[in-house]
């Protein structure tokens, strides 16, 4: 015993206050004793009632979704109040039986019921998970009278989105679906949970985060019969805010019942700012079915059932070889290149012989001695048969493509397509083969792999008549609910460097398409202003020879200071003068305010055209 | 070097109790916090009790010679926390070291017993010690208590203090010292109240004077507490069946309120069970206290002991509404990897005191 100052007196003073600290913490365990006892054995029933009431439930506030405006203000779309049903998984007492008084009171599917409280308490475990939406009054009926026999069930009161004027726009308005599991996970859709509507495609796609808002909620302390005692926190929900279209709703009215039962599509653009006056596809749909939640098989149905395609916004993804519409193209690439005058002239023999190959004209017995103003006025396609040989298809592909054909526009929606403007090296990429003096003569007629979307077509014939400038097309005007010009600038995208009297010169032809003798485009004609255009009969890419041609019509008015362009295209149509031809025309006397107060959209006047291409 | 005799004199008891405790706690995390974070918590034991093997290989006289070196790095290392800590929910309390997080305020308690113990050891001539004989003591408590408590960590603050204020009480200072002593901290806590402390530290007092007053707000921890503890009724709700946990009424649940779980699912008797265990602990570290033949191990082994006591007493007095909500986790019980290798750490020195009873310099 040597160690570090340690005595046997401090030994044994150590070992008495040592005893004191064992009955120290002796008491300090006594009191921790006999208070887990008060807790417990002493008060114990009434913490484990509580234990057993404590619940917390939370009540989740849906945010209202903006507003969809036209470019007039008016309402396209908007939210009407309705009920949803949910079902908070911690209420339920009997699951079977509130399966099967469900079923019996408002005919709903056990196995849905299963799925949506899975699927719910998967992704929120203390929230009520919605079951159905959109109650009809008979149900919301049902559900209260019979709440008794119904724990746990509520009936919600929350907006539905309403499209006014049923499938009208569709496309470009697009619909809201429920949200799926890979975008709940994507972290794109923060303020929304597992049984949400979301906007799925068109501009309610695009602009969900815009249109959506924020979801707030509150969390209360509830009792085990789910009554409310106190609010713990409170999350206001914050509206989404509305969006202004460019569109016009009496001419996409128009637009909408002329494609009616046709397949198709038309675009109107304003040529000065690339604003979309008009967008319809056809076939359609009506975005209200997918409110409530269309059925599964339903839908399988009818994306399956023949190729029509409903969802397919063809006025942006839908590329169709342009056919004669391309013309407008090719004289201004011949002008351009010098390869061609106005003055000089081709004769056309009704068909054109190269390397063994014989191409016709629409006109099989000849358009005879043709010049440039009479070679795009009667469309001949042997002088641009000769005129693309001269140009080369790579000079073809550049002013092409200096149009904006051939690569997507840009326009704010999913799902455009940029269609195809092909030329040499392409063809050497894709295929591996050299480009063939042939093929060039096809693409010269806007065949062949020359692809283009309508809303290309707009476009094009918008460049050229506004003096070379190509916008991006628009659809939103502004985001907000008050206007805001600033944001409806238009975007210029690029200017074509070309000849201003060349410009003319193709202007000059594509009025007298229209108004001319011998022009193709006479059906088009709207006898209180000047339109211009190009018709277009395009081959569908030769699978079948006897599939219908693609109708096309392009035009613009009034030809001087032009205010609309349209892109028509009746797939199957046949000719472009007759089957596109009068809908571009109806629809700018519309725009224009020419129209007479009745409105028969397409108006069937005595022909006043050559029947062709 | 190595001694048959220590292998002898292996201290089984500590062993087994230290095993026990850790194997309820591993039970009890499963349900707490799930299998990820109870996983982690078994790496964090097999470290731990391999560091206490560790601590026993050596003779813990080596400490006293050590003590400041060891006092010094945790204030480096407290320093920097302040400089380049990590922080998280609102305080600064970790340090990265790129594979793991450590809480250097954990290794703090365990060096301020070390330095306490030495300055004891060396200074064991006084009778009674006089508050002029203790300046020396209360600046290295001050020290890491202030740095501590500005993370802000008040709750390790606390327990360093009351700790080191323990090891004290037990050296014999005089009468009129201590009535000195405690009059003086009762003055100049008042002023310590307005100005040290945070608005959300004074708020828990007032939460714990009067619960009901703020029943969602701060009030709402101590309440849901309660009520998990009390719901537990004599014989628990069972184990992974206690409602509030499951539907986490309860907060922080696998860390301060770990107790609250294991009281819910074991009720009364399990909750007695898991207290009678500390007390064995606790009152074995006393006794190795008491068979330590030098001052510097005993006053070592009082410390340690007195470690696990308090931050014991302090988290279970708070879950169950005795003491007020300080956010310290329950010593060996609750998930926490700073806290547990620390305590083993602590435990590995106790084993040593208690392996080397009998050997003599």
């Amino acid at each position: 015993m040597s160690s570090s100052g340690f005595d046997q007196i401090s030994v044994e003073a150590l070992n008495r206050r040592l005893f004191f600290v064992t009955i120290f913490v002796c008491i300090v365990f006594a009191v921790l004793v006999m208070r887990l006892w008060f807790l417990q054995g002493i008060n114990g029933q009434r913490y484990w009632t509580k234990s057993q009431n404590n619940r917390i439930h939370v009540q989740r506030n849906l945010s209202f979704r903006g507003l969809i405006l036209d470019r007039n203000g008016e309402v396209l779309v908007n939210n009407l109040p309705s009920f949803d049903l949910y079902i908070s998984p911690d209420d339920i007492q009997d699951k079977e039986r509130l399966l099967r008084n469900l079923k019996t009171l408002i005919n709903l599917a056990p196995e849905e019921v299963s799925s949506r409280l899975k699927k719910g308490s998967k992704s929120n475990p203390f929230e009520s998970v919605l079951v159905k939406k959109n109650l009809t009054r008979e149900e919301l009926v049902s559900i209260v009278t019979n709440s008794f026999s119904l724990p746990g069930v509520t009936a919600e009161p929350t907006h539905k989105r309403s499209y006014l004027y049923g499938n009208f726009a569709a496309h470009l308005i697009g619909h809201l679906g429920e949200i799926n599991e890979k975008e709940l996970a994507s972290g794109q859709y923060p303020s929304s949970i597992s049984g949400d509507y979301i906007g799925k495609f068109g501009v309610e796609g695009k602009w969900q985060n815009v249109l959506n808002g924020k979801s707030g909620g509150k969390k209360i302390e509830v009792d085990a019969e789910g009554r409310q005692l106190q609010v713990i926190t409170k999350d206001p929900a914050v509206s989404g805010q509305s969006i202004t279209l460019t569109i016009d709703k009496d001419l996409q009215a128009l637009a909408d019942t002329m494609l009616k039962d046709k397949t198709g599509a038309i675009v109107a653009m304003d040529p000065q700012n690339g604003e979309i006056l008009a967008m319809a596809s056809s076939p359609s749909f009506d975005p209200n079915e997918f409110v409530t939640g269309i059925d599964k098989t339903e839908w399988k149905r009818r994306l399956t059932s023949g190729t029509d395609s409903p969802l397919q916004n063809r006025a942006i993804s839908g590329q169709y070889a342009p056919g004669s519409v391309f013309k407008m193209v090719m004289a201004l690439a011949g002008l351009e290149e010098g390869v061609i005058t106005p003055e000089d002239s081709v004769v056309c023999t009704g068909s054109y012989d190269f390397g063994n190959r014989v191409y016709h004209c629409w006109n099989k017995k000849g358009h005879g001695s043709v010049n440039l103003h009479r070679a795009i006025r009667e469309s001949c396609d042997v002088y641009f048969y000769k005129l693309g040989r001269k140009i080369g298809i790579d000079k073809i592909a550049y002013y092409a493509k200096m149009c904006g054909l051939g690569t997507k526009t840009g326009i704010e929606l999913d799902s455009e397509k940029g269609g195809l403007i092909p030329d040499s090296e392409w063809k050497l990429k894709k295929y591996g083969v050299a480009w063939q003096p042939g093929e060039t003569i096809s693409c010269s007629i806007g065949q062949s792999y020359v692809m283009i979307t309508p809303v290309q077509a707009a476009r094009m014939i918008s460049v050229i008549f506004n003096g070379g400038k190509v916008y991006q097309p628009k659809i939103v005007k502004w985001i907000g609910d008050k206007k805001n010009e600033s944001q409806s600038k238009p975007i210029l995208q690029r200017e074509l460097k070309v000849k201003r009297s060349n410009l003319e010169i193709v202007k000059n032809g594509l009025i007298a398409v229209v108004n001319e003798a011998g022009g193709t485009g006479g059906r088009a004609r709207v006898k209180e202003t000047v339109v211009a255009g190009k018709t277009g009969s395009a081959q569908v890419a030769g699978i079948d020879k006897k599939i219908k041609d693609n109708a096309w019509f392009v035009g613009i008015a009034p030809a001087e200071n032009p205010k609309i362009a349209v892109a028509v295209i009746i797939e199957k149509g046949e000719h472009g003068g007759s089957a596109a031809g009068p809908l571009a025309g109806d629809l700018i006397k519309l725009y224009l305010g020419f129209a007479e107060e009745e409105k028969t959209p397409v108006s069937q006047d005595t022909p006043i055209s050559v029947e062709g291409d | 070097m190595f001694d048959r005799r220590l292998l002898q004199n292996f201290d089984w008891i500590l062993l087994c109790l230290l095993i026990l405790i850790s194997a309820a706690s591993l039970t009890n995390l499963y349900s707490a916090g799930g299998t990820q974070i109870m996983m982690k918590q078994v790496y964090w034991y097999l470290i731990g009790f391999g560091l206490l093997m560790l601590m026993t290989t050596f003779d813990y006289h080596a400490l006293e010679r050590l003590a400041w070196h060891i006092y010094l790095l945790t204030i480096i290392l407290l320093v920097l926390v302040m400089v380049i800590g990590m922080i998280s929910k609102g305080a600064q309390r970790w340090l990265n070291l790129g594979f793991i997080n450590i809480q250097p305020s954990e290794l703090a308690k365990l060096s301020i017993v070390i330095i306490l113990a030495q300055f004891f050891s060396t200074h064991g001539e006084y009778p009674d010690y006089r508050l002029r004989d203790l300046w020396q003591p209360f600046l290295l408590i001050l020290v890491p208590c202030l740095l501590i408590g500005e993370q802000p960590d008040l709750g390790s603050a606390l327990v360093l203090a009351i700790v080191a204020f323990s090891i004290i009480l037990l050296m014999k200072v005089r009468w009129t010292s201590l009535f000195i002593l405690i009059a003086t901290t009762l003055v100049a806590a008042v002023p310590c109240y307005f100005t040290l402390l945070n608005e959300y530290q004074k708020k828990r007092i007032h939460t714990f004077l009067n619960p009901e007053s703020d029943p969602l707000g701060a009030g709402y921890h101590i309440i849901q507490s309660k009520i998990a503890v009390g719901s537990g009724l004599l014989t628990g709700k069972g184990y992974l069946k206690g409602t509030q946990t499951r539907l986490h009424f309860l907060p922080e649940q696998h860390t301060d309120f770990a107790f609250s779980v294991w009281a819910e699912e074991w009720g009364f008797f399990g909750s007695i069970f898991l207290l009678i265990l500390y007390l064995f602990l606790i009152l074995w570290g006393i006794n190795i206290a008491k068979n330590s033949k030098d001052k510097f191990g005993s006053t070592l082994a009082i410390g340690i002991t007195a470690l696990v006591f308090w931050q014991m007493v302090i988290n279970v007095g708070m879950t169950i509404g005795l003491l007020p909500v300080v956010g310290i986790p329950l010593v060996l019980f609750s998930y926490g990897g700073s806290s547990v290798l620390a305590t083993m750490l602590g435990m590995g020195l106790l084993m040593n005191i208690s392996i080397r009873r009998f050997m003599f310099q």
